[in-house]
């Protein structure tokens, strides 16, 4: 059954190398065909192994397959080796499901741009490495495709380089990423050391029972932590990805929602025995998380650009993944992660249909009044911020409520991380509901100016599948408070850690509190929507009041805190300066120096030297004859 | 009458001199050509003596490739001081320096 598991990522490789070498003779319909037919592919492989796995009993749910020896260096072999278990499967199937969806929009969007041939070509050459990253069994085949995703961020974010603007965004993205990188190297160097083998699944099998120090485990964790929050956009290197908007639309829905921004949350789970050993990171993890996403919802309430709302929102729904994560929660994380693939996905290609028909306009202040003119895109939009808000009937109900619990639940200390997610919770329902309703309702701006149009089949059949996904996909997950089974909590549970590792939770006696709890953060979503529907509905008016009332607070959140100002001040001008003084001190003077100084003595030794070469023949023969009569003396007297 | 090899060898090395004397100061690269000649004669010479004195044929035999390849050296030398001289109207080998650094 696992020989298949290779053709999984073969079908992207294959698709990227047609569509990057063959590309100029294919036609821009031939181009997005092989593209998403190679998604298309992986998607029925994953899903059909998916079927198998669950037909296995429980404790047996697992496929391998070793291909070949990648790196073998002495004792120290790497193969290229991929595992499917529960959890790769939930990943694959979300990064080729939503992949290939957003590969046909990509056909729409796309159209008719000179680039289209190798957008597609990196496109596939992302899901081909997120797919190796999510498969991996190895710790440094996954950071293969940890660094492959992130060099086609980097390539995606830059695609129409000739705006230098989104090339320095591009940059960013990758510049900020190598930071954290350097942790999970640096992770994964100590782990060596310790253990002897960089295999993930050795690791958790060795690390329970070793005799190591705390320290090691929250030092490792700590670093591959780091590396997550650059990758996933945490505070404090969330700042790439606000700028990363300056991508195509389906990339910024594909890479920097749905799939590579919550690689670092599938990295802590996928570690999660690692992680449970360092309750002092899960803390700081937790911490982190709820922090960010407040934060982020702060900044998103106030922004203009769809698409920075859109962005803030991904980087506030991330760190509700961590929070999950760092309170032990690892299903509910992943169970967020997959919900939030879907209506992020959702949201982010209903924006760019917008962005579409708008002719490339992004700010909301000149929409509006849209509803009318794009009805599939606003009935699929309105599904998508029902589901981000945490509507119960929809996916993100479930999974957030379910963070929500194993944060009020797992820990004494932890209910006021429950309360910030609540508040976070209000936050997301009234600024999804600002862009909805600034989007789709009131007056209409850009009227004479702009021909608004609904977007081709193509780009809406996307919408509704996802539409679709974003009600029914909770279902798989509904708690056991409200009368489900949780059957996704169960699948996922052999693969996790439990945390903290001796849990004494009694489950029955807690349901109606859990009962209440949801009720408390559906009244405050729903207090949250009327609050949007009051300010931008009602009273349009009284947005600006608020603005002027909150002065500071507003400027602050506008500003976005001025973080990039002060990374500016703090980090960025220190190092120029530091790298100046290096560049035009050290290395013109003393490195350039050093290189030209012994050029410049072998010039002028070889000068003395060459008065020799006068080109004379006899001079030469006289040299020979000298020559000769030396070695005749040299022989006569030795 | 039998010459004593020490006469012979006198002979062959004051051959040899005059080759290289003409090598070292003569300007015409035909001269210069010949002198060599007259070298490699010289060694001959020697060679001849020698193989006679110890009742070697040795000698004799290396004398033959000698003389082949100094046939060979004659016709690729003289060969190349004719396209000189068609190139540069002269065979003056202190006015050929195109070699100089």
């Amino acid at each position: 059954m696992a020989d298949t598991l290779y053709l999984i990522t073969l079908f992207p490789l294959l698709g990227f190398l047609i569509n990057g070498l063959l590309g100029r003779w294919l036609s821009e319909k031939q181009s997005g065909l092989v593209a998403s037919g190679a998604i298309l592919g992986s998607f029925l492989v994953s899903a059909q192994l998916l079927l198998a796995l669950i037909a296995l009993p429980e404790g047996e749910r697992l496929f391998t397959q070793n291909l070949f020896a990648w790196i073998p260096v002495g004792e120290l072999s790497i193969p290229i080796g991929y595992r499917f278990d529960p959890l790769s499967a939930v990943m694959t199937l979300v990064v080729s499901g939503v992949g290939l969806l957003i590969h046909i929009y990509s056909i729409g969007y796309m159209h008719a741009d000179p680039g289209i041939r190798r957008y597609f070509a990196f496109l596939n050459l992302f899901t081909f490495m997120m797919l190796s990253l999510v498969l991996a069994d190895n710790l440094v085949l996954m950071f293969l495709g940890w660094e492959g995703v992130g060099l086609c961020s980097y390539l995606l974010i830059g695609f129409w380089f000739e705006d230098e603007a989104k090339a320095r965004a591009g940059m960013k993205a990758f510049i900020v990423n190598r930071i954290g990188d350097a942790g999970f190297i640096i992770a994964m160097i100590l782990l060596y050391d310790q253990f002897g083998t960089l295999s993930i699944s050795k690791i958790a099998a060795a690390a329970p029972g070793a005799q190591l120090a705390q320290g090691f485990f929250t030092a490792v964790t700590l670093l591959m932590f780091l590396g997550a929050t650059g990758k996933s956009a945490q505070i404090p290197l969330y700042v790439w990805l606000p700028d990363a908007m300056a991508g195509p639309t389906p990339v910024s829905a594909l890479i920097h929602a749905a799939t590579m921004v919550t690689a670092g949350v599938y990295l802590i789970a996928r570690n999660s025995v690692l992680f449970s050993l360092a309750p002092a990171t899960m803390s700081i993890v937790a911490f982190i998380g709820i922090l960010t996403a407040l934060y982020a919802a702060t900044i998103a309430i106030t922004q203009n650009d769809i698409k920075k709302v859109l962005a803030y929102s991904t980087i506030s729904q991330l760190g509700y993944m961590f929070t999950a994560v760092g309170v032990g929660a690892f299903s509910a994380g992943i169970f967020h992660l997959m919900t939030h693939a879907f209506f992020k996905g959702l949201l982010f290609l209903g924006a760019g249909s917008v962005i579409h028909s708008m002719n490339g306009e992004q700010d909301m202040g000149r929409m509006g009044g849209l509803k009318n003119h794009m009805p599939t895109t606003h009935w699929t939009m309105l599904i998508g911020v029902l589901a981000i808000a945490g509507i119960p009937g929809l996916s993100g109900f479930f999974s957030k409520d379910e963070i929500l619990w194993g944060a009020f639940s797992q820990h004494e200390g932890f209910s006021w991380i429950w309360l910030l997610g609540v508040v976070t919770a209000g936050l997301t329902a009234f600024y999804m509901f600002r862009l909805f309703f600034r989007t789709f309702y009131g007056d209409p701006v850009w009227e004479g100016t702009q021909k608004p149009h609904e977007s081709p089949s193509v780009m809406t059949l996307p919408l509704v599948l996802l539409a679709f996904l974003s009600i029914f996909g909770g279902y798989v997950g509904i708690p056991a408070a409200l009368g489900g089974s949780n059957p996704f909590h169960h699948f996922l549970e052999p693969v996790l850690a439990s945390y903290p590792v001796h849990s004494t939770a009694a489950p029955h006696t807690t349901y109606r509190l859990e009962l209440l709890l949801m009720l408390v953060s559906t009244l405050v979503v729903a207090g949250g929507i009327y609050y949007a529907y009051r300010v931008y509905i009602q009273q349009p008016s009284l947005a600006e009041d608020l603005a002027k009332r909150l002065g500071l607070l507003y400027r602050l959140s506008f500003n976005k805190y001025f973080v990039d100002e002060i990374y500016d001040r703090l980090i960025i001008k220190p190092f120029r300066m530091l790298a100046t003084v290096t560049w035009e001190w050290f290395d013109v003077q003393i490195v350039d120096g050093a290189v030209n100084g012994s050029g410049h003595a072998v010039a002028r030794m070889s000068g003395i030297v060459r008065k020799i070469q006068n080109g004379l023949i006899q001079h030469y023969a006289s040299i020979i004859l000298l020559g000769v009569i030396f070695i005749l003396i040299y022989i006569y007297f030795d | 009458m039998v010459v004593p090899l020490y006469h012979v060898l006198a002979f062959a090395g004051l051959l040899f001199t005059i080759g290289v004397l003409g090598v070292l100061f003569r300007r015409s690269a035909i001269i210069v050509f010949m002198s060599v000649e007259i070298m490699l004669n010289a060694v001959n010479l020697a060679f001849i003596a020698f193989s006679r004195y110890h009742g070697d044929v040795n000698g004799q035999v290396f004398v033959f490739f000698i003389m082949t390849l100094a046939a060979a050296e004659v016709a690729v030398g003289l060969a190349i001081i004719i396209s000189l001289y068609r190139n540069l109207r002269t065979s003056d080998i202190s006015e050929i320096r195109l070699m100089k650094h």
